[in-house]
């Protein structure tokens, strides 16, 4: 029987070649990218396509996406948080598509990757320190000195911003990776019981009923975290763009 | 709960798969950051350039078109408000000269009626008058015709006494002085 870390495993269907040491293959974890990418592009292709007043079903529904990403921002990150709209939307879209199709049996599940949740928030941490130095310059800084603390607790207080601002990222990526991965192999571990225990005739086969019940459980439990692990990258990413539009705060 | 048989499988896994966690082996990142890079960016160039541009426009494209019906309705609504006032007042106007027309033609029939009755009571009196006169002259010739049957009786009764026939001067005499005892 597989092991339940098997359904991590990147394996290559292209190689393609190297560069510097490293492998560059199209891999499994790149086709469920373009799998992702492809539902993403075909499902809004074709629910604005028609633009129409009275929308349709499948417009109402990207409507509804659009309105639900563009009320986090706003309220995260005020009006002028919409310039980040594209980057936010995307990130929801991608990383919600890429949660739900993990959750298709057999499927791999892109977000379970540490290194690609990393690079998403890294993305994030690199714009947020980009914009913020565009716009504010060094008063972006002002971002680690907290207002209204005494004189002598500033110097602790910049040390602790600034190593809870550095963490972001780690955090950030850590939050969905662990979320995905140990559901999956939660999934995985408690269907191998229902597989040995069925194995051993009549007692085991009841015995089985227990962990396939939590499987169905866990299952409904998986489709939720799906969602809300994407809803909290994704207002979390509206948080960190407010401080690099407000740095003030 | 499930830690210690994730360390037998994975003990397990590992010894003929590939060694270690598989998240965790470096030699697979390049290539999908490479692939991520890749992927992450076409989506991020779609939604920026197509999807994202159709949604603001279609909602932008209703809220306005909400918020102008809204304005025409007020429009169209403050016109039937105006139409109202305007029928009202027409209304008012219509029923105040109504009532004028019929006072001035109640007028003129009070005023054709008296003068008719006046012509009417005229024309009477006039006939009145004429039948008085009438009744008098009559009266008049009734008198004189008694007279003369006054005359005849009394020469008839003279000539009858005294066997003379009076004289017409004296009959008459005596007569006009008899009426006017």
């Amino acid at each position: 029987m597989a092991s339940p870390l098997e359904q991590f495993q990147i394996k290559p269907i292209v190689p393609l070649g190297r560069i510097g040491g490293s492998e560059i293959a199209f891999t499994n974890s790149s086709l469920f990218m373009l799998l992702v990418v492809g539902a993403i592009g075909l499902f809004f292709m074709a629910a604005t396509s028609q633009r129409s007043l009275v929308p349709g079903r499948m417009q109402a529904f990207a409507e509804m996406l659009y309105e639900f990403v563009a009320g986090t921002l706003k309220s995260a990150a005020g009006k002028e948080g919409m310039q980040f709209f594209p980057l936010v939307f995307s990130l929801f879209l991608f990383v919600l598509t890429a949660n739900f199709m993990g959750m298709i049996p057999g499927a791999f599940t892109v977000t379970s990757q540490i290194i690609v949740t990393f690079a998403l928030a890294l993305l994030v941490f690199l714009t947020v320190i980009g914009v913020g130095l565009a716009k504010h310059g060094t008063h972006f800084f002002g971002l680690f000195v907290p207002q209204g603390a005494p004189a002598w607790l500033v110097p602790f207080l910049v040390v602790i911003e600034v190593i809870s601002f550095l963490s972001r990222p780690i955090s950030l990526s850590m939050r969905l990776f662990a979320n995905m991965l140990a559901g999956h192999i939660a999934l995985k571990v408690f269907a191998g019981f229902v597989v040995s225990l069925g194995a051993l005739g009549v007692g085991g086969i009841l015995g089985a009923t227990l962990p396939l019940g939590m499987i169905v459980a866990l299952t409904a439990l998986e489709f939720l975290v799906a969602f809300l692990q994407a809803y909290v990258f994704t207002i979390l990413t509206c948080v960190y763009l407010n401080d690099a539009l407000h740095p003030g705060h | 709960m499930a830690t210690p048989q994730t360390a037998g499988t994975e003990a397990h896994g590992g010894a003929h798969d590939n060694l270690g966690f598989p998240p965790f082996k470096t030699e697979t990142f390049a290539s999908q950051i490479l692939w991520l890079a890749i992927f992450f960016g076409l989506l991020y160039w779609l939604v920026s350039k197509v999807f994202a541009p159709r949604l603001t426009d279609v909602i932008e494209g209703r809220a306005s078109r909400i918020a102008r019906d809204l304005d025409d309705a007020a429009a169209a609504r403050t016109r039937a408000e105006e139409a109202g006032v305007a029928y009202e007042k027409a209304l008012a106007e219509a029923r105040a000269r109504a009532q004028s027309i019929a006072q001035a033609r109640r007028d003129e029939v009070n005023a054709g009626v008296e003068s008719r009755r006046k012509a009417l009571e005229g024309d009477l009196s006039a006939k009145l008058a004429a039948a008085e006169a009438q009744i008098s002259a009559t009266k008049a010739s009734a008198m004189g015709n008694v007279q003369a049957i006054a005359a005849d009786a009394a020469a008839a009764i003279v000539e009858r006494l005294g066997g003379v026939a009076p004289s017409a001067g004296d009959l008459d005499a005596a007569l006009k002085s008899a009426l006017k005892a």
